[in-house]
């Protein structure tokens, strides 16, 4: 046992004695008699997370460390493990809407969306021209607001801070869009089975369109603030690198995937709602390291305002909700006032909407990757199994992978990199 | 949309090849789905992703799922995705519920497939031979109440509320850390003997029921 040392603590604004020596408070005091550590072993571990800012959450990770280099990571989940599969096997398929809010908070509208169709599909019910499009629009607008908090949290761990303010400050107007469609930020709850919650309101159509036209200008800002900064680049470039082999075989998926230089996107590749009809690009990286994450996420931020302006000049007047008695409800006034509407709108709600026996694996192009909703039903209101294919859960796997061998202050920016969220993750 | 309203032609190439480890085969919502026999899987894997006309190289996603009806089986589920072809493919596993669930494990094939398994063990109880670290990865590794995604786990636990305080409040700190990471900080052989003893009971128990 090595001789015992004291350590000590020096004051943040260290205080002085009498004599005029600088105060000290001691961590662990002489006569404690507790084993202490040897630190001069080989490889340390250190734990981090659940609570620290930089895991986005409480993902936490116990990291083996030679001197300042990660040997190993090893990544524990489960911290917010809420059970919404176990949930959604008793709840009818309208009441699962609320928990897919859930998951992926950052991108909430776009879960609804996804798990919508997945029921759509299930139930063959076809939805009508304007909401197709609106749930375009809601699609992009949630990946937008999703990177924005991507660039932003990321910026900040690598220690840009005015890239933070500026993209939440472009998050906080287009969170003031969804409350004025929805009613909530972040929980919005978006479609219903069939159609959509609430029609957008009078005037939104330009409020978005303003705010559109002038996203682009913050991206550019913060290219300009980032793009060729030196710190960044060293910070990133070469960082956490995946080959595109790589990336396919550790089903690595959205940003993450692309930015190996793997041109996959579920809204090109397999297109739901009328994504062929659009005119975008997909961004895809070569190097597949942080960097060529961050410029693919910028530019599909950019690509998604194209696709908001083309869905904006063609969006269709008409109904929100499909013409299908079997998932739409009646009017609230003949609800109120006839009597085969209220037994109607009583057993809908009361004993929820039949699914046809049968199973469906939908993916949707989400912000994080690609989020599969398979649904299995027998028949009943209830789905015998509802599975979320989390992208973040996939990408987050590779972590120890992408880490091993760079510097612990790497990991933090591969970590961001990937774009975790955990109330996905853990689900 | 997902996969052509004719069933995949992989299937017919598949039953060609491997004959009666290949099961019935049916196309759901425009999907195909075949059933592969539990001791040929791995070898219909690994040709699915190799073989230069099929070219599965992207695993979607890996879950499990049991009926409500306890007569059908639990069937282990693999997307499949060749991104070459843009193609899609699902393959079922089917496990009697009252025999051992156990599979082998795809992670040498896709390493996407590590986590995915480990959930499915963890939420199901379904075992993976020959997965390189296969731990509970959403529930703590001490966790003893089973595997939370089977029909006959209760949707608040198997366990009364006071009971799981019970539990919460006089779990070892130690369980935190995996055996792994014990032996990594050489931390294990400090622990209390009482303390050791614990954690290799837990762990034991946690690793050793099958379908709880």
């Amino acid at each position: 046992m090595a001789e015992k040392r004291v350590l000590e603590l020096a004051l943040a604004t260290p205080g002085v004695d009498e004599a005029g020596n600088v105060l000290r408070v001691p961590l662990v005091s002489a006569d404690h008699t507790a084993q202490e550590p040897e630190l001069d072993s080989d490889h340390m571990l250190i734990n981090i997370g659940p609570q620290h800012p930089a895991t986005h959450g409480v993902l936490r990770l116990v990291v083996e460390l030679d001197g300042e280099v990660v040997m190993r990571v090893i990544p524990h989940i489960g911290y917010l493990h809420s059970g919404f599969e176990k949930l959604g096997e008793y709840r009818h398929y309208n009441q699962i809407i609320p928990l897919t809010d859930r998951t992926d908070y950052l991108s909430a509208p776009a879960n609804n969306i996804g798990f919508a169709l997945a029921a759509e599909r299930l139930m063959g019910i076809e939805i009508t021209p304007r909401c197709t499009v609106l749930r375009v629009i809601a699609c992009e607008l949630s990946r937008i607001i999703s990177h924005l908090v991507w660039a932003g949290t990321t910026g900040i761990d690598i220690g840009a801070f005015t890239v933070f303010l500026w993209m939440f400050q472009e998050r906080e107007r287009a969170y003031n869009l969804l409350e004025a469609w929805t009613g909530a930020r972040m929980t919005t709850s978006l479609t219903r089975v069939g159609g959509l919650m609430a029609d957008v309101p009078d005037g939104w159509t330009d409020r978005l369109r303003e705010w559109a036209r002038h996203l682009p200008q913050t991206l550019d800002e913060v290219d300009r603030m980032l793009l060729r900064n030196g710190i960044w680049l060293g910070r990133t470039q070469d960082v956490g690198v995946m080959t595109a082999a790589e990336a396919t075989n550790w089903s690595l998926t959205g940003p993450m995937l692309r930015a190996s230089g793997v041109p996959f996107d579920v809204r090109k590749d397999q297109p739901y709602l009328d994504y062929d009809a659009y005119d975008f690009e997909v961004p895809v990286g070569e190097h597949g390291d942080v960097y060529d994450r961050y410029l693919v996420r910028m530019e599909e931020m950019r690509q998604s305002v194209r696709i908001i302006l083309q869905a904006l000049d063609r969006l269709p007047d008409g109904p929100i909700n499909a013409d299908d008695a079997r998932v739409i409800l009646p009017p609230k006034r003949k609800a109120m006032s006839d009597m085969e509407s209220m037994i109607h709108h009583f057993k809908q709600v009361m004993e929820g909407v039949p699914a046809p026996a049968g199973e469906v694996y939908f993916p949707v192009e989400n912000p994080k990757g690609e989020l599969g909703t398979y649904l299995v039903s027998d028949g009943t209101a209830k789905p015998v199994r509802w599975r979320i294919r989390p992208p973040a859960f996939l990408n987050l796997a590779a972590l120890p992978k992408m880490a091993e061998g760079h510097l612990l202050s790497d990991l933090i920016a591969i970590n961001a990199s990937v774009d975790i969220v955990m109330g996905e993750i853990d689900r | 949309m997902t996969g052509a309203a004719t069933p995949n032609s992989s299937v017919a190439t598949l039953r060609e090849r491997f004959g009666a480890s290949i099961g019935r085969s049916t196309v759901v919502l425009g999907a195909t789905i075949v059933v592969v026999e539990r001791s040929r899987a791995h070898d219909v894997f690994a040709w699915l992703r190799d073989d230069p006309d099929q070219r599965y190289d992207y695993l979607v996603d890996l879950t499990a799922v049991e009926y409500r009806d306890r007569e059908r089986p639990l069937e282990v589920v693999y997307q499949l995705r060749s991104l070459p072809r843009n193609a899609v493919l699902r393959v079922k596993i089917e496990l009697d519920a009252s025999g051992p669930l156990e599979v082998d494990s795809v992670v040498d094939l896709w390493q996407g497939a590590n986590w995915l398994e480990r959930e499915v063990w963890d939420m199901f109880g379904v075992r993976f031979a020959g997965h390189p670290d296969l731990r509970r990865i959403l529930m703590w590794e001490t966790y003893d109440e089973g595997h939370p995604l089977r029909k006959d786990f209760p949707l608040r636990g198997r366990f009364s509320r006071a009971e799981q305080v019970r539990r919460a409040l006089g779990a070892d700190l130690a369980a935190h850390y995996s055996m792994d990471e014990l032996s990594i900080a050489e931390a294990y052989a400090a622990l209390p003997a009482a303390m050791r003893a614990g954690l290799a009971r837990e762990a034991g128990s946690g690793k050793s029921e099958a379908g709880a």
